[in-house]
């Protein structure tokens, strides 16, 4: 029986509201179901957690709250914008101006220096290079990367990388962070100091967290977790419930 | 987002020194051979620019300068009735054979100028007086003439030498663009020029005529056209005609065009495979800038930026190698070799075809690209 992951405390705002959201693959007898009526809610300040085996569709569903995705059906609204009516250019405009993106294997621009990839987004919203790059490297230096701002991703480690890739996701000063298994191309010692710091930085009242994730390490850094199976929310842990 | 695009290029130093070797070899190539070209089709028509006068009055059916039909005498008086004719002068042309000291034989090409009037007369001399044509038994000769006939420490002003074993005396050495066939050219006067060459029954080779003030060439070649029956070209027009008739007969069009068709296919295919590879490479990346809130818009203008920014270092680099290669190969006229602005100009806009078209390839398949593809391992 599928849970909804949605909230009905009068004392939150909610960020991201999702509803009956189905996304599927292919045609005919090679059509696969992703997602299968997902309802959920985030609120601002929360970080959210969204687990479950491979194939479940968690990243499916990250994918199309973040507008990178077309649902087949259902609604998404994100700070009262409904995401579905807005065209491929004023969902990238979308995306630009109110979301941050972590994925897996960083995706740096191997050829610029930590500072430079870190400023990335506000270059894109036409902010000059000059402050953009001030900007960046004092997230940078927030994340404990103020020594290594001139560096290359080639010459950081994977912890590093990853941290300037938060870095880049944090500058432009987004609503809204989604992030892809942040800490899965990195050691269990690494992936919690990243997280720890991703809260640390990362965390304020007028944003929220969505990260999707295998590892059951990073749990704690969780308010809410939601288990995802089959395209469908099956169970939501609030922090500091009994793990099933 | 210019400077992070720069920086892509110029970062990656393996693929923007394959893409600047292969814009700046396709450059080069098209230059250097179009150059060659080029000089080649003006020394075809030399016979024409080095006489330079307005229009050439000779027979209807002649293909090209170095084809002398013979003409009567009489065309130069019949020439001059026309109206508009402000002088009409006798030129005599032809390939004759001058005899070396050491008894070896060197084809010339002997031209005859009106003796009054020496019109067509080189305009660069470097030694000696050309008006001294007039003195019995002078010619003038060419630097390739001085060249081929013994060399400068022989061939002097006043050595003498023969013509068709006749006595010829060297009153002046001038320097004229060579010719096509790079035989060198001896002048003199057209009454002993026609004393150089066997017995003919024509040996009036052209008129040069000049037209009166308000009077145009074009106009005075058409009027003694219809008046005369003679075949009358202005100087531009003839040497167009020359350099068609190369051009069909020779394959020369045919050889050039080809290599400079291979400048620009090597260039295309090495811009094109580096870009694309440049692009599928960092496919992830470019899909993480859509994700984050780069449009496509703003990727193609990256992709230009670096592809012109590219082109525009291997234009510069290859034009100056192919100058370099002009300059030093055709020292002293050696080759012909002109390296013209509308041959720049053209080459510019290629390498720019070059550069649009790889970018083009790389744009095509962004647009394509889902960012998506950023969360897929």
């Amino acid at each position: 029986m599928p849970h909804s992951a949605s909230l009905h405390d009068s004392d939150t705002q909610t960020l991201v509201h999702v509803r009956g959201i189905t996304k599927s693959f292919g045609e005919g007898e090679t059509r696969i179901s992703v997602l299968n009526g997902v309802d959920l809610d985030v609120v601002m300040g929360e970080i959210l957690l969204l687990v479950g085996p491979s194939g479940s569709g968690k990243t499916t569903l990250l994918s199309v709250i973040g507008g990178i995705l077309d649902a087949d059906e259902g609604e998404i609204h994100i700070e009262g914008q409904s995401i579905a009516n807005l065209s491929p250019s004023a969902k990238t405009r979308f995306r630009r101006d109110n979301l941050g993106f972590v994925f897996q294997q960083y995706n740096l621009l191997p050829t610029l220096t930590a500072g430079e990839n870190a400023a990335v987004p506000l270059l894109i919203r036409g902010v000059p290079k000059k402050p953009a790059i001030a900007q960046a490297a004092d997230m940078l230096t927030k994340l404990g990367l103020g020594e290594r701002i001139h560096a290359i991703p080639s010459r950081l480690s994977g912890g590093e990388q990853q941290r300037v890739a938060i870095a880049r996701a944090l500058v432009g000063e987004p609503r809204l962070l989604l992030c892809d298994e942040p800490t899965a191309s990195l050691d269990g010692d690494t992936g919690h100091k990243v997280l720890e710091q991703l809260q640390r930085v990362g965390r304020q009242s007028d944003r929220a967290m969505i990260i999707v994730t295998h590892d059951t390490r990073v749990f704690e850094f969780g308010d809410r977790i939601v288990h995802m199976d089959d395209g469908v929310i099956h169970m939501v842990q609030r922090h500091g419930d009994k793990a099933p | 987002m210019n400077s992070i695009a720069l920086k892509m290029l110029f970062g990656d130093r393996a693929k923007y020194l394959m893409l600047l070797a292969g814009l700046t070899f396709s450059t080069m190539l098209i230059v250097q051979q179009g150059s060659i070209f080029w000089g080649l089709m003006m020394w075809s028509q030399s016979g024409i620019s080095n006489i330079n006068v307005p229009v050439w009055v000779t027979d209807p059916h002649i293909n090209q300068v170095e084809e002398v039909k013979p003409l009567a005498d009489t065309a130069v008086n019949i020439v001059r009735s026309v109206p508009g004719v402000e002088w009409a002068v006798p030129l005599y042309k032809g390939v004759q054979r001058a005899r070396l000291a050491d008894g070896n034989f060197q084809q010339i090409s002997l031209v005859g100028l009106d003796a009054a009037t020496l019109l067509g007369r080189p305009s660069v001399v470097i030694a000696g007086d050309i008006q001294n044509l007039r003195i019995p038994e002078a010619v003038a000769l060419d630097q390739e003439a001085v060249k081929r006939l013994g060399g400068p420490t022989r061939m002097q002003v006043g050595t003498v030498f023969e013509i068709n074993d006749q006595r010829a005396r060297v009153v002046a050495i001038v320097d004229v663009q060579k010719s096509f066939q790079n035989i060198p050219f001896v002048y003199t006067t057209y009454q002993r020029a026609l004393s150089y060459t066997p017995p003919e029954r024509r040996k009036l080779s052209f008129v040069l005529v000049n037209p009166v003030e308000g009077v145009t060439p074009e106009a005075l070649a058409k009027r003694i056209e219809h008046e005369t029956e003679l075949g009358a070209f202005t100087a531009e027009a003839f040497g167009w005609k020359t350099i068609s008739w190369v051009l069909e007969h020779t394959g020369i069009g045919v050889n050039f065009g080809t290599t400079v068709l291979l400048g620009f296919l090597v260039g295309m295919a090495i811009a094109g495979q580096t870009f694309y590879l440049f692009t599928v490479e960092n496919l992830k990346q470019f899909g993480a800038l859509k994700a984050i809130g780069a449009h496509t818009g703003m990727l193609a203008r990256m992709i230009l930026l670096q592809s012109f920014t590219v082109g525009i270092i291997g234009y510069g680099i290859g034009v100056g190698l192919a100058t370099f290669f002009g300059l030093t190969a055709g020292k002293g006229g050696a080759l012909p070799y002109m390296e013209t602005w509308p041959l720049l100009v053209g080459v510019f806009i290629a390498l720019l075809g070059i550069c649009g078209i790889s970018s083009a390839i790389s744009i095509r398949k962004l647009a394509k690209l889902e960012p998506a593809i950023v969360f897929r391992n």
